[in-house]
């Protein structure tokens, strides 16, 4: 929202021309809803030419014949047929409407349904890395507005198409009736593709900067609201608003702008018909009196003309929506497109049971900052059944250690093995089996407690139940209404930090895995539980454990400890003999200060 | 999070949101009538044409073969300039609109942004966030679509209607009414649709809210997704919540469609019968040729002001529904008012005292604070200390006035806080949030910011008093440096050396401080601890704390459980006492 940088190297100048391709390629997936309304657009084009043949032929076979005779039987059947042809007319209008419009809007939804299955797909299978180097909001905004803003486009296309029919079927119409009217209309209809195209083209500036005011105050709100509460304590309300107005009244200023170009073709575009229509009655007369026209002729053009108001409107909607389909796209196109990364490997562990770790030359930075090495050739091994703590100082890279580790961090250069094998050959199943991570944050679904420790419904009730048991969570949940079948989350319950971890903690220890990382797990849980949970969980498993510490508490459970500074494992050894080392003693005795609650 | 209060719970139909948004923009209807008297010169244009067709066939003698052409030139002259002029009227018209639109959408921006700025912060909380963002960018960017488009057309088309039915009147009052007559079954056929869209579009923006919360925990769970394997799991979730979005869009699609064709073919018939009833009735209605012409000319014409409305149906609906939500935004009592005249209370140490102070959500029974009564003497150093939800965070903010006790009273050197002058509070109060929030400024303009007129001798001064002069000269253009979007071009540590001289430039007498719980390398720990004694000086001092060092050092803790408050004393009496605090010391004295 805030930024604007989607447009990649090969973004498209947002031109009628360019959108007009990119529309083509929208709905080139669905020919049949698009033609069914396209055809829907030219039975409405078709209808509207009939009827004003109508109406011509109802001036002067039943009004002008039933005027200057006497009524006769004859007549009167004249007028039935009129009537009802007029009304069979009515009805065929209607029905090409509806069927361009119902299935415009199918088109339409279906376009979107797309993008955001494109748009699935990349987030669910595209690493990590990449997901993580585009800010979160900006990956919603793909979802929500621009998904919704490229098919802007697409709702006044099949009228638009119908337009062309319109001008064919008039054009035929007036050359049936008078060659010299079709002077007229080659006057006319020209004109109004001009005055549209001027339009888009004058139109195109203002509406640019209309769409960076809203961004901007998008991103004035965010920032103001983020920090209400420190608004609010320095009292600058007004300050803030004042920074508000100025983003509002540019954006207002260029929205009038927009407004009055708008202004301008509206007066035009409803002139010029009535424009034509004087000059057809006024060349009409002449025609009239040559006796090359009849007016019938002059009433049929007349309502032809009129008919045409609404639907070169449609035109000048479709060329002002095409351009933000265009910039949509720019915005969404890099994310659709990217290619998706090669198929995993397909290597298998020999058997179950505690695995290996076997790390050499770690090296990993974050792309924005390449230079920066979070992990610095970093070496570490782990037997099978081993408990390891890994101790270290804020951003010495335990917690990049540990995503490694369980293979979600990509673009990690060095070895993993795991069993002897490199994490990036096992198959992701085998992955799943080998190695399970506990993040410091615990994500919740706002599901059932049970769906979020079982995740794809695999496990059997007794599993899930004995993980929560470990977990020291069992209690809780059988406490709540809906035990296990608990909801979470904005519908549901609220859950401390202490039972969100304690939940994610279960989510691990279901799954029997032969490496089990956490990563600072059980930072928000009550000292004493913490430690009846550590002591459950090193009897209940003979799991290889990997456990980023600091309470000393924890520590202290360790087989090892794996002492990390800088992003590279400075000292490995026990607490005992690490604590002769000044850095490590200042270190643990400084994180026994933070177990305060 | 606690549960949050709904900011939308009226759901009141069109016509009252309309007149609500009316009264809080008035600008939208100033000098409505001239744009009216506009709108009624576009409708004279619209019945310019039929009469000139049926003067044309009736004077100018079409239907005789004996054309008169000095006549028709004329009426088509004058035809001319009526269209012309008219169409200059149509432009006046529209730009009279947009520029009383832009002005009653500006107007409404401004205020639901400064309300929302005024709301207790019980109805703000960060779960809010993205909500509050929303009615001031897309709801009243909803509005702002339809007053580019849908609203001209719904000021000016009733009104081309009732001139072409009045041209009809003009022609054969009979025939008019015959018209009318047929027009009145479309209107409870269109309110009867109107329901079913309303209700088909509710579906919808609730099928995009399930889409957006399903993509919303794929992205900040994209870690667990991965580490678990649960990638197909969460794509049927997400292929759910599209599908039923798809639905939701279509059944909405097919009133649409269904608007336009009520009006249609209603107006077919409409031409069937005038035309049915003219010619028979000719005599009776006295109708000439160019009448009965330009009647079925009118009644052609009646049809387009119906079908640009019903074209507009869709973006109206959508406009109302926005305006309802920036409407009930700004009608979300802001519970706390400012006394017009308050009292001040002077500079130095605050005496702080809490008498039954109870605490809940709107909207919610459950109590966060009850019955917490406390004396804290000016100039203590007091910590409070307990669990996530024990409510002390809430009893902070009340000391704040960020919102108001819902019972009991606060009272700073013996006055009550609601009887404070907003400036008195705001000079003797501050509070220093955990996050250390700044604005995307520079690092003197963010200490500025904490009192109106600071000097650049009232930095220098309070980074002397912080002894943090080194470290700003330290930084690559000194006070000048840019900290970027909230802050983020610093770490969390120099985020609050900064917000900690913002707070020292205000010189409060009363200083809340919400310790941070993110962990900071132990230099810029030990440089805070020593900025922290050097503000605190001379000052009551109130931490939220989340180290048990903190509440060691404090002469007094107050241990907060489950909203009330369960303990208080020195640090060496709650250890004596061996209560809830005995227990959280021992925890961690065991582990040192």
């Amino acid at each position: 929202m805030v930024d604007d940088e989607g447009v990649g190297i090969d973004a498209q100048k947002p031109t009628v021309g360019v959108g007009l391709r990119l529309v083509r390629q929208l709905v080139r997936p669905y020919p049949l809803p698009f033609a069914i309304s396209v055809f829907g657009a030219a039975l409405f084009a078709a209808g509207t030419v009939v009827s004003a043949a109508v109406l011509g032929w109802v001036v002067d076979e039943v009004i002008v014949v039933n005027f200057e005779s006497d009524a006769s039987t004859s007549t009167t059947t004249n007028v039935a047929a009129g009537a009802a042809a007029v009304v069979a007319i009515g009805v065929l209008r209607s029905v090409g409407v509806v069927l361009r419009r119902y299935f415009a809007g199918m088109t339409a939804e279906l376009v979107e349904k797309r993008t955001r299955t494109g748009l699935a797909t990349q987030y669910l299978k595209q690493p990590l890395s990449w997901l993580r180097s585009v800010p979160p909001g900006r990956l919603m905004a793909h979802v929500d507005s621009d998904a919704h803003v490229l098919i802007h486009a697409l709702h006044p296309l099949p009228f638009s198409i119908g337009v062309i029919f319109l001008a064919l079927f008039t054009g035929i119409s007036l050359y049936l009736i008078d060659p010299w009217i079709v002077l007229v209309a080659f006057v006319l209809f020209p004109v109004m593709m001009v005055v549209n195209s001027i339009y888009s083209r004058v139109v195109q500036k203002p509406l640019a900067s209309v769409q960076k005011g809203v961004a901007d105050i998008a991103g004035v709100a965010h920032e103001s609201f983020e920090g209400a509460l420190i608004v609010k304590t320095l009292g600058r309300q007004d300050a803030e608003a004042a920074r508000f107005d100025h983003a509002t009244q540019r954006l207002r200023s260029s929205r009038i702008s927009v407004g009055i170009i708008g202004a301008v073709l509206n007066a035009v575009l409803r002139a010029l018909p009535q424009l034509g229509v004087l000059s057809v009655v006024l060349l009409g007369a002449y025609r009239v009196r040559a006796g090359a026209m009849t007016p019938g002729d002059i009433v049929e053009v007349s309502a032809l003309f009129s008919a045409l108001v609404v639907p070169l409107h449609v035109f000048g909607f479709l060329l002002e929506s095409l351009i933000p389909t265009v910039v949509a796209w720019n915005r969404l196109r890099p994310v659709i497109e990217e290619t998706l990364p090669v198929a995993p490997g397909t290597a298998g562990l020999a058997a179950d049971g505690p695995v290996s770790v076997e790390v050499r030359g770690l090296r990993f930075a974050y792309p924005d900052a390449p230079e920066d090495l979070v992990l610095k050739n970093l070496d570490l091994s782990i037997a099978p059944g081993e408990l390891v703590a890994v101790v270290g100082p804020t951003g010495s890279g335990k917690s990049t250690l540990c995503a490694a580790l369980a293979g979600v961090l990509d673009q990690a250069e060095g070895e993993i093995l795991i069993g002897g094998l490199p994490i990036g050959s096992l198959s992701p199943t085998e992955r799943l089996a080998a190695v399970t991570l506990v993040f410091q944050e615990p994500f919740l679904f706002a599901e059932t407690i049970r769906s979020n420790i079982d995740l794809d419904g695999k496990l059997s009730d007794e599993a899930v139940v004995q993980a929560a048991k470990v977990a020291a969570i069992d209690e809780w949940i059988m406490s709540q209404p809906d035990k296990y079948a608990t909801l979470l989350g904005e519908r549901g319950v609220t859950v401390s930090g202490g039972q969100r971890q304690r939940i994610a903690l279960a989510r691990a220890l279901a799954r029997n895995v032969g490496l089990v990382i956490l990563d600072d797990a059980t930072s928000a849980i009550d000292t004493i539980i913490e430690q009846q949970i550590l002591g459950h969980l090193r009897s209940s498993t003979d799991a290889t454990m990997l456990v980023v510490a600091n309470r000393l508490s924890t520590i202290d459970l360790a087989d090892r400890i794996i002492y990390v500074r800088d992003g590279t494992v400075v000292a490995s050894g026990t607490h005992d003999e690490l604590l002769k080392r000044d850095d490590y003693h200042d270190l643990v005795m400084a994180y026994a200060e933070a177990e305060a609650a | 999070m606690t549960a949050a209060p709904k900011l939308d719970q009226t759901a009141d139909g069109a016509i009252s949101v309309i007149k609500r948004g009316l009264r809080t923009t008035p600008e939208l209807v100033e000098g409505l009538v001239i744009t009216v008297l506009l709108g009624l010169a576009v409708a004279v244009g619209q019945v310019t044409i039929p009469i000139v067709i049926q003067r044309a066939i009736d004077t100018g003698g079409l239907t005789t073969g004996n054309v008169d052409i000095g006549a028709v030139v004329r009426l088509v002259g004058v035809g001319l300039v009526i269209v012309l002029f008219t169409a200059l009227m149509g432009f006046l018209a529209k730009r009279r609109l947009v520029s009383r639109a832009e002005a009653s959408l500006a107007s409404l921006r401004n205020q639901a942004f400064n309300h929302v700025h005024k709301l207790s912060l019980a109805d703000h909380n960060e779960s809010q966030t993205g909500v509050l963002i929303s009615r001031v960018t897309s709801d009243v960017d909803s509005l702002g679509r339809f007053m580019d488009w849908g609203m001209y057309s719904w000021i000016v088309q009733p009104i081309v209607l009732l001139g072409v039915f009045v041209a009809m009147a003009f022609y054969s009052i009979p025939l008019a009414l015959i018209a009318i007559a047929t027009f009145i079954p479309v209107i409870p056929v269109l309110v009867w649709i109107q329901r079913r869209m309303v209700r088909a579009h509710d579906r919808r923006r609730t099928a995009i809210g399930g889409v957006l919360g399903s993509f919303g925990e794929a992205i900040s769970g994209a870690e667990v997704v991965r580490a678990y394997g649960a990638e197909d799991r969460t794509s049927d979730r997400l292929e759910e919540a599209s599908e039923e979005r798809y639905r939701a869009g279509l059944q909405a699609n097919v009133y649409m469609s269904g608007v336009y064709v009520v009006g249609d073919i209603l107006g077919s018939i409409m031409l069937a019968l005038v035309l049915i009833v003219g010619v028979s009735q000719r005599e009776a209605l006295d109708l000439t040729v160019g009448s009965l012409t330009a009647l079925v000319f009118l009644t052609v014409l009646s049809l387009s002001p119906v079908s640009e409305l019903g074209e507009t149906l869709n973006e109206a609906q959508q406009a109302v529904a926005g305006w309802r939500k920036v409407l009930n935004l700004l009608d979300t009592p802001i519970e706390k008012l400012d006394p017009e005249a308050g009292s001040t209370l002077p500079v130095g140490p605050v005496e702080v005292e809490a008498r039954n102070v109870a605490f809940s959500y709107r909207g919610s029974d459950e109590r966060v604070l009850s019955d917490v009564s406390v004396t804290i003497p000016s100039g203590t150093r007091v910590a409070i200390v307990g669990e996530t939800g024990s409510g002390k965070s809430t009893f902070a903010r009340l000391l704040c006035r960020l919102a108001d006790p819902v019972g009991g009273e606060l009272l700073l050197n013996g006055v009550p806080l609601q009887s404070l002058s907003a400036e008195s509070r705001k000079a003797v109060v501050r509070l220093v949030p955990q996050d250390g929030f700044l604005f995307n400024a520079t690092i003197g303009e963010n200490i500025a910011f904490g009192r109106e007129g600071t000097t650049a001798a009232d930095i220098d001064r309070a980074l002397d008093v912080l002894n943090l002069a080194d470290w700003v000269d330290s930084l690559p253009s000194g006070l000048n440096t840019e900290v970027g979007d909230r802050g983020s071009f610093l770490s969390v540590g120099e985020r609050q050396l900064v917000s900690f001289a913002r707070a020292t430039v205000a010189n409060p007498g009363l200083l809340i401080l919400d310790e941070a719980t993110s962990s900071v390398d132990p230099q810029t720990d030990q440089a805070l601890t020593r900025a922290l004694d050097r503000l605190a000086e001379g000052r009551t001092l109130i931490s939220i704390a989340h180290r048990l060092s903190t509440a060691e050092a404090a002469d007094l803790v107050l241990v907060f459980d489950r909203g009330r408050l369960a303990e208080q004393g020195s640090h060496d009496e709650l250890v004596a006492a061996g209560g809830i605090y005995a227990g959280l010391f021992e925890a961690w004295t065991v582990n040192n």
